[in-house]
């Protein structure tokens, strides 16, 4: 995993980079949040064996997880938006409406429609999110918040509680594991998988960083920028779609809150930016942020096993992300906004 | 600010349409006028659902009900338009609340005055935090304020035990409930207060270089602004603002979990709304406040109309986008093609909105 965050990245100087190759590595921010992935882990363990219990067990490791794969899902299609400089705030509501759409269609109809059914309406969403950030050039912070608005009130008008039913041959995706590990992890995986491929061997790629870093210039250069911006929010909305799908297949029915209880919106920025993808654009990539999304799952555990205070983990939480961003503008990372 | 833009603009952008008194208009509207046109309108609309909502009584609780959103917007705007932001307001105000609650449990005598200056103080000390990490740590102020929303709200809670409890005695109450004079609500008077306050503030050598500094940090820089004060200073008058409406809030409904919910949202689009740019440089605080005055006249108008709770949200989406996006939209353009500019109403921005390439926008048209 760590490997890929080595490919040269289109970040200033790259001659001198050669030299000190060890530094170099622990100041890309990809590496550096798997190495923090790994220090809070040897720490949480430090933390609970002191207290005589046990974190590295098989079943913990595996929750952990487990429990990051929804997080995870929409980490990694937030990472796609932040690149192009743009963002997602709709990610939230539009989860809570993808597990209520998959329950409901899944009661009468086939796991296969219900599946289409929230893709299609995630890129529906992605799509309109897209062309009003670019079309209308609404803020995107403000567009994709008004498409919550717009969700929330679709959501509240037509739901009042759970709804909908999965037929257990879905929930599979939930519950099954192959060997000890959960077969959802695959998912977030693949997901994952596919995104670097796309982000980094594919031209488009090359155009949401160009579009991410400067936009003027990218468009100058011949890349169609706001194509790009479209398609990155579409790419978001469909991976928010599967964490929708995966989160319907856990909890067996539609949920309202879904998305909001857990506050996907601001916690997969936040993931985001503790993998190092910088918010203004242009730097970063889904390999950090998976290494981010592990960090958060892994304190939550700690924290779980340790007996903290819920509301306590929050302040915690908190300062974790703060600390962490700080150590990496201190690298040297030129903050633009 | 504003004014600067719009002369920088004028030779390239005087056609026939605009004429003198045009110009003018839009010189003292800035980028502001949208959101004064959609206040006008919401305004009329409530007139028209509602024959008695300019009476004075009435009139001053709807007021009323906006000042705490028109100090968050206020506080916002300093934030934002020197190229920050400020997520952490609306936990501040939940803070704010269940502290205080929390302070007259065990000290049930307290002085409100006493109470409300260390809240005060409390959120100066917030906004300090913000400032301090963000300027130098260097911490992008989305993280650092959405961190602090995090650790204030847990904080809170963990004080607490998760369901804030205490009441709040009524003369801390007063500020947000009573009225001065027998008719003027404290709540308004201390909108006014602050409102006027603010905008003085814009005026000042601070709110020039504060402007500057959302414009272009390393021009600032190089004239001389410590870019770094003014930023931190701008996060502390936004923690003020936001405990100031921790104590309406608190007069308004007393303690709840979710007093402030929401809030910062609000505020940062009542902030756009008011043509003021994400990402700094540009936009009036008046603008600002006009626009929070938007949001809530349209929550009224919504309530009047017998829209549903749940559609209500539906409908604030869509007017928030096709507002900030019709303020987006560069009338101009469409005259240079020869189309009319449609009502008169709507021209006055183009001059006022250049098609200047601002860090947060997505500047399509090409520069000339």
């Amino acid at each position: 995993m760590t490997g890929t965050a080595l490919v040269p990245r289109p970040s200033p100087a790259p001659a001198k980079t050669r030299a000190p190759l060890g530094r170099h590595r622990l100041a890309d921010p990809a590496v550096g949040v798997w190495l923090a992935a790994a220090a809070v882990t040897a720490l949480g363990w430090i933390a609970v064996a002191a207290r005589g219990g046990d974190f590295l067990t098989l079943t913990n490791v595996v929750g952990i997880l487990q429990n990051s794969v929804a997080l995870g899902l929409v980490a990694v299609g937030q990472t796609a938006v932040i690149l192009t400089g743009s963002l997602d705030l709709s990610v939230a509501y539009l989860i809570s409406l993808g597990t209520l759409v998959a329950a409901t269609t899944m009661e009468n109809g086939s796991v296969v429609t219900g599946v289409l059914a929230v893709l299609a309406l995630s890129a529906a969403v992605g799509l309109a999110n897209g062309l009003i950030v670019t079309g209308l050039k609404v803020n995107a912070f403000i567009a994709t918040l008004g498409t919550a608005f717009i969700l929330r009130g679709w959501i509240e008008d037509n739901y009042t509680g759970p709804a909908g039913k999965v037929p257990a041959s879905f929930q599979h995706l939930g519950y099954d594991r192959m060997g000890p590990i959960p077969v959802s992890l695959f998912l977030l995986l693949a997901v994952t998988a596919a995104l670097w491929v796309i982000t980094r061997r594919t031209r488009f790629g090359h155009h949401l960083y160009a579009t991410g870093g400067d936009e003027h210039a990218a468009r100058l250069s011949g890349v169609r920028t706001r194509r790009t911006v479209i398609a990155a929010h579409v790419l978001c909305s469909l991976c928010v779609g599967a964490a929708a799908l995966f989160l319907a297949s856990r909890l067996g029915a539609g949920a309202p809150w879904a998305g909001t209880e857990a506050r996907y919106d601001l916690e997969s920025i936040a993931a985001v930016v503790l993998g190092g993808t910088v918010l203004a654009g242009g730097r970063g990539g889904v390999v950090g942020t998976l290494g981010g999304v592990l960090v958060l799952a892994v304190l939550d555990s700690v924290f779980n096993q340790l007996g903290v205070d819920p509301f306590f983990k929050n302040v915690v939480r908190g300062v974790v992300i703060i600390a962490a961003v700080a150590l990496y503008a201190r690298h040297g990372a030129r903050r633009s906004a | 600010m504003s004014t600067g833009t719009a002369t920088n603009a004028a030779p390239e952008r005087t056609t026939k349409a605009a004429t003198a008194p045009y110009r003018a208009l839009a010189r003292t509207l800035g980028t502001g006028a949208p959101v004064y046109a959609l206040l006008i309108v919401l305004l009329l609309a409530l007139a028209a659902t509602d024959p008695g909502f300019y009476e004075p009584d009435r009139f001053l609780a709807f007021v009323k009900r906006a000042a705490p959103l028109v100090i968050l917007a206020a506080g916002q705007y300093l934030v934002i338009v020197c190229g920050e932001f400020d997520l952490s307001v609306g936990a501040i105000v939940t803070a704010g609340v269940v502290a205080a609650a929390e302070v007259y449990g065990t000290h049930p005598g307290a002085p409100w005055a006493l109470m409300t200056a260390g809240l005060l103080l409390a959120g100066a000390a917030a906004g300090l935090l913000n400032g301090l990490i963000t300027t130098v740590l260097r911490v992008p102020s989305f993280i650092t304020t959405l961190g602090m929303m995090l650790i204030l709200e847990g904080a809170v809670f963990y004080w607490t035990g998760g369901s804030p409890q205490g009441r709040l005695p009524e003369d801390f109450r007063r500020l947000g409930r009573d009225t001065a004079f027998g008719w003027l609500p404290w709540a308004v008077l201390a909108c006014v207060v602050a409102g006027v306050l603010v905008a003085l503030l814009t005026r000042s050598d601070f709110g020039r270089t504060l402007v500057a500094t959302g414009d272009s940090e390393r021009a600032a820089h190089l004239a001389g602004v410590r870019v770094r004060r003014v930023r931190v200073l701008a996060f502390v008058l936004s923690g003020v603002a936001a405990a100031l409406a921790a104590v309406l809030v608190g007069g308004f409904s007393g303690v709840s979990a979710q007093a402030g919910r929401g809030y910062e949202f609000e505020a940062i689009t009542a902030v756009v709304l008011g043509g003021v740019a994400l990402g700094g440089g540009r936009g009036s605080v008046v603008a600002a406040m006009a626009g929070a005055f938007s949001l809530q006249a349209l929550f009224t108008l919504l309530n009047l109309q017998g829209v549903s709770g749940a559609l209500e949200s539906t409908v604030q989406g869509v007017i928030v986008i096709t507002a900030v996006g019709l303020g987006a939209a560069d009338f101009s353009r469409l005259r240079r093609r020869g189309h009319p500019p449609g009502p008169p109403t709507a021209a006055p921005p183009a001059p006022a909105t250049p098609s200047r390439t601002h860090r947060e926008g997505h500047p399509h048209d090409p520069q000339p």
